[in-house]
């Protein structure tokens, strides 16, 4: 059985529209990496259980690897190329680059996009209560102490 | 993933129509759907996308006191929502000690409940699951199997059902409200998922077709507001599912136990309603002798279905720490860890 057909998926992402004939199958984040050429947005487990694919959908952060691109279809999508102001980095971004967040970096886009979030919703009031709310975010050279700092420094610097 | 054909239905009789036909699937969050179609251990025909029908997004209050939760709720929003957690305390504990943040801002109510064990070999396509294909047998038995089902199994099936939310959902009486193509029906939470028995195929009420619209609360529920706990040890502090988890709520009036409430989870095919254990705390003193035999109850007809005895041991004592801490009192905020063993030891930190 061949069946194939495209669906229309109408995106906006980071302020731009984008209109794309997609196989119903294509996930958001596949949509972002291999469509649009939105590679900052990582592809680790595929799976749901890593959050390098973490991205904001309506300004709430979802994993872009569990959710179809038909699914968010008209909401309004961010990922970390759509982070930063006019050239300017977001104090998370700077937070992580101060505090030495990261290694290799590969989990770093999912870990900033988790991390504005959970500022954002008021979940970086401890140590304790960051990495509880940053524990879907896996960092495989275990930075772990450098970037719960980044958190709890960006969040210090969003709250002033 | 196998190509499928995409609806979005824009009413719910629409929705249950196209469910209906064979080889469908409701999409509603899809944090386990997606990942058990790119598995290849579930392929649909057709998906059958829900997530933006009208009216199952909504918490209302009854008028007898109840609450009815919309199936499309999503777990964060519920968790989150101030008034609930007052009321449902332990439900919102057990909510937030499940997944991630990213995962709780998709997942739903009514796929809470749906969600399918992850017992390896049902992922593993290579592997015998009686689950998967019925008759191909069972690779849990005699395979990987610690932390696997110590309740209710069979020897065609040895899965737990995964689900943190069910377990104090299902202590509480919860009921599940399903539309059909045959109208709207109530089912318990305690009815709605089945034991593997002969046909593990078979998890729960649903036709072909049926819709979870909403969960209702009955008014008793928010009687236990004071005195409601979730508990849940996991192999790591955090975004882990239970090995061993337990729902309790107590009324204490004078010492005395006026009225109890117990689940546990990690230990069967579905979330398990400890009523033997309930019929031991009605009426006795609130103290750790009258949990332990509340915990032997519990636990009484507990067997290993392989590499788990420790299971029932560790059940026993959740179920004892689970009644403690509902006596101690519900807390004013939840900890920074939700349902942690752990989160009460100060200075405790998974890095040091």
């Amino acid at each position: 059985m061949t069946k194939m057909t495209k669906i229309p998926v109408h995106l906006d992402i980071n302020g731009h529209h984008h209109d794309l004939q997609l196989e119903p199958r294509v996930t958001l984040l596949d949509a972002l990496r291999d469509r649009l050429g939105l590679t900052g947005t990582k592809k680790g487990c595929d799976h749901g259980q890593c959050g390098a694919c973490t991205v904001h959908v309506d300004g709430e952060r979802v994993l872009a690897c569990l959710t179809l691109a038909a699914q968010a279809e008209g909401r309004t999508i961010t990922t970390i190329e759509g982070l930063a102001r006019e050239g300017e980095l977001h104090p998370v971004q700077a937070a992580f680059l101060k505090q030495d967040a990261f290694q290799c970096g590969y989990c770093t886009p999912g870990q900033i996009m988790s991390a504005v979030a959970c500022i954002r919703e008021g979940h970086a009031g401890s140590d304790d209560e960051i990495r509880e709310y940053m524990a879907g975010n896996l960092c495989r050279c275990g930075a772990y102490p450098h970037i719960v700092a980044a958190v709890r420094q960006a969040a210090l610097e969003v709250a002033s | 993933m196998r190509d499928f054909d995409y609806i979005r239905p824009t009413s719910i009789p629409d929705a249950i129509a196209a469910a209906a036909e064979p080889g469908s699937a409701y999409l509603a969050g899809g944090t386990n759907l997606l990942d058990l179609m790119k598995g290849g251990v579930t392929s649909p025909e057709r998906i059958v996308d829900i997530s933006r029908l009208p009216e199952l997004n909504r918490t209302e209050r009854l008028d007898d006191g109840g609450l009815r939760i919309g199936a499309l709720v999503r777990n964060a929003d519920l968790a989150h929502d101030a008034a609930f957690a007052k009321d449902y305390s332990a439900v919102a504990e057990a909510l937030l000690s499940g997944a991630s943040a990213q995962l709780r801002n998709a997942a739903t109510v009514g796929g809470n409940l749906l969600q399918r064990t992850r017992c390896s070999y049902f992922y593993d396509t290579a592997s015998a699951c009686n689950k998967r294909v019925s008759g191909a047998g069972c690779a849990a038995l005699g395979g990987e199997n610690r932390l696997h089902a110590v309740l209710g199994w069979s020897d065609a099936c040895i899965a737990t059902h995964p689900s943190d939310f069910c377990v104090p959902l299902v202590a509480l009486d919860a009921v599940v409200e399903i539309e059909g193509t045959r109208g709207r029906r109530h089912v318990t939470l305690e009815e709605f998922h089945r034991l593997p028995g002969a046909a593990p195929q078979r998890e729960n009420a649903l036709e072909p077709g049926d819709l979870i619209v909403a969960v209702r609360l009955p008014a008793e529920a928010a009687s236990f507001a004071a005195n409601a706990r979730y508990l849940k040890v996991r192999e790591r502090t955090s975004y882990a599912f239970a090995v061993v988890s337990a729902a309790a709520a107590l009324v204490v009036d004078d010492g005395k136990i006026r009225a109890a409430r117990l689940a546990l989870g990690g230990v069967a095919a579905k979330p398990w309603r400890a009523r033997a254990a309930e019929a031991v705390l009605l009426g006795a003193d609130a103290n750790e002798a009258t949990f332990a035999s509340a915990a032997n109850a519990a636990l009484a007809d507990a067997s290993p279905s392989g590499d788990n005895a420790f299971k029932i041991e560790l059940a026993r004592r959740i179920v004892v720490r689970a009644l403690m801490s509902a006596q101690a009192g519900t807390p004013e905020r939840l900890p920074a860890l939700p349902a942690s063993p752990f989160s009460s030891i100060p200075g405790a930190r998974h890095d040091a």
